[in-house]
């Protein structure tokens, strides 16, 4: 990787940069050094103090949390005994258990289907949407669309699964305004009809999210050269034919990244289904909800603590499986820009 | 990449979305088609994404009564009375008071060590800094819900758990693996010469750090800062988990409150204006700093 690419711009923060970067020029080496107050003091509140909090606070729990698993612990009294598999086995005969991990995957697939297709399309309107003839050029006042399109990403989770809550409730705005343009739903309850809440919270979830993948997916777009898309109008590529063929595999990189985030985020979707949905609605409880009230409600930590496990391992799988898919579809065939 | 190679590719992009006027194309009829359709689809999403917003505004003002006989009506007087309502009474100036102090304090301190860790390990070649990179890794990847429990009974056993410094160092330890990184890359492309250059003329390392790299590094901190302050400012999970007590909640907390309480005697008025109370703060800082913010996604995301 040269300097003068535009990957690699100060901050991006993924694996491949930063060992390409790490090759570029020999750090300074730590031995060899006197070790004077001024190194070792350095050494000592620069790396070990930030590196211990890390590990007490975050790398610590994940391990214990790996041990508690294996046990029957209730939290109150301090012994425990351990029990290997049996929680697991217990997760995997529990049918809510069951029902909210098959909600968890439903989400991982939907969410980032839809929100990302429609961040894809908006992101291509607003880069290279315009007029046919001349520079390749995106739709006038584009800018509105993306300050407006980025606002929910800063709104709290809590706040918009609340505000959401209020809009499908049978008096709120969302019958309300279906009134006014003459459909009448009957004060139909969206979140309280197992039919229609699991998609109605998807859609709460996308809403928050594709403003945030569209902005990216708009650098993204700026950062392949504009050569390109004025040769595949030459050739006669259509707006769609150019999407599919020429945005989508250039940026394939960037749309990895982008599926592992939101994947993460709609396994986990916690703050979401908590504030949409009660734990007790089969339709779209997730794990977890299903944890929390298990281990802060019923004080089953141990349980609990096996459902993170199984929570973890299911996220690690899905990163896996979207890697490989971009590897078996060729991304690594056409050399890609990252 | 050297400031040089940064401003040219700022040119690249400017150069690519202004055309430079060399004619002015005409549009065919099948474009303006599409820049229609493309307009409506475009703007049917904002309208989505506004209206919502516009109705808690307009709702925040509005009696409980007022709310639902005439839901989609400016409000019949603007009065504060729902303001003060959660702001004294739903004890929302006390959360406001706790979070800002939880998220000011955790930000600092995150940046300060955030960027000494990330200086470290980007210029200086540390043994284990390959585990180190993968500990980072896992703790941006795995679920925070993972770590829960433990980390509850962690921090009763150092006496932390239900207080504000316990809520603080916790926000710290979550949001440093993702610092780290962002900064790591920044640390990096800074030029080796200037920090030799202080070496020779005696500069500590100390002082190298904080009077040559920290402010150099500033461009790269600002992008990291304002993402870790919304990150941190919708903080849900830790504080509902690992901070019960009622005088110590924060405003997430208080929302979640409003939540479980659906249905049951809930002052709507108060709550959509502890909505607005909640969201003030990080709608200002997106319109002071959208722009810093879209760029910074980019860069801390893409590839």
């Amino acid at each position: 990787m040269t300097l003068s690419t535009t990957d690699g711009g100060p901050g991006s923060a993924t694996a491949a940069v930063i060992s390409a970067k790490a090759g570029r020029r020999k750090p300074l080496r730590l031995g060899g050094r006197k070790l004077t107050f001024d190194f070792v003091s350095f050494l000592l509140v620069f790396l070990i103090l930030p590196l211990a909090i890390f590990l007490i606070f975050v790398i610590g729990p994940f391990a214990q949390a790996v041990y508690y698993a294996m046990t029957d612990w209730t939290g109150f009294s301090p012994d425990m005994k351990f029990v290997a598999l049996d929680n697991f086995v217990r997760l995997f005969k529990d049918p809510t258990f069951l029902r909210a991990m098959g909600n968890n995957i439903i989400l991982a697939v939907i969410v980032p289907l839809v929100t990302l297709t429609i961040a894809l399309i908006f992101a291509s309107m607003i880069t290279i949407g315009g007029p046919s003839g001349g520079q390749v050029r995106g739709l006038k006042g584009s800018s509105f669309y993306r300050i407006v399109s980025f606002f929910p990403y800063v709104i709290p989770a809590i706040v918009i699964g609340i505000l959401w809550s209020m809009i499908y409730t049978p008096s709120g705005l969302l019958n309300g305004l279906l009134g006014l343009i003459g459909i009448d739903t009957n004060n139909f309850a969206w979140l309280g009809d197992e039919n229609t809440a699991m998609g109605a919270s998807i859609f709460v979830i996308v809403w928050g999210m594709v403003g945030f993948y569209m902005v990216l997916f708009i650098a993204a777009i700026k950062g392949v050269p504009a050569e390109t898309y004025e040769a595949a109008r030459l050739d006669g590529a259509g707006r769609f034919r150019t999407t599919v063929s020429i945005t989508l595999p250039l940026i394939r990189d960037n749309v990895q990244t982008a599926y592992i985030y939101i994947g993460i985020m709609a396994l986990d979707a916690f703050v979401y289904m908590a504030a949409l949905n009660p734990v007790r609605n089969p339709s779209t409880v997730v794990m977890s909800q299903y944890l929390y009230s298990t281990a802060f409600e019923k004080f089953q930590f141990g349980l609990a603590s096996a459902m993170g496990v199984v929570l973890a391992v299911i996220t690690l799988l899905f990163a896996a499986v979207v890697f490989v898919v971009n590897w078996a579809t060729g991304g690594r065939k056409d050399g890609g820009r990252a | 990449m050297s400031d040089d190679t940064r401003s040219m590719i700022a040119i690249d992009h400017s150069a690519m979305s202004k055309p430079a006027g060399v004619r002015t194309p005409k549009a065919t009829n099948s474009d303006r088609v599409v820049e229609t359709i493309s307009h409506i689809i475009l703007a049917v999403w904002s309208a989505i994404v506004i209206l919502p917003m516009l109705w808690t505004l307009f709702s925040s003002f509005k009696s409980s009564a007022e709310i639902f006989t005439s839901p989609f009506g400016l409000p019949g007087s603007w009065n504060f009375d729902n303001y003060v309502s959660a702001w004294v009474k739903n004890n929302f100036g006390q959360m406001f008071l706790n979070t800002v102090i939880v998220v000011g304090a955790s930000l600092i301190l995150v940046m300060l060590l955030g960027a000494m860790c990330a200086y470290v390990l980007a210029r200086f070649s540390v043994p284990g800094s390959r585990i180190i990179y993968y500990l980072m890794l896992a703790g941006l990847t795995f679920p925070v819900f993972l770590a829960i429990v433990p980390l509850f009974f962690v921090l009763k056993n150092i006496g932390l758990q239900g207080t504000l410094p316990g809520l603080i160092i916790t926000y710290v330890a979550f949001a440093l693996p993702f610092t780290v990184f962002f900064l790591f890359s920044f640390f990096k492309s800074l030029p080796y010469e200037i920090q030799e250059a202080a070496y020779v003329d005696g500069a500590s390392e100390w002082r190298t750090f904080f009077q040559v790299m920290l402010p150099m590094a500033k461009p790269g901190l600002a992008a990291v800062a304002i993402l870790n302050f919304l990150g941190l400012w919708n903080q849900f999970l830790l504080p509902v988990a690992l901070n019960p007590s009622k005088d110590q909640w924060v405003l997430s907390q208080g929302m979640a409150s409003f939540s479980a309480a659906a249905g049951y005697q809930v002052d709507y008025g108060a709550l959509f204006a502890a909505v607005i109370i909640t969201i003030l703060p990080v709608l200002i800082v997106y319109i002071l700093f959208q722009r810093q913010l879209q760029g910074s996604v980019s860069q801390g995301t893409s590839k």
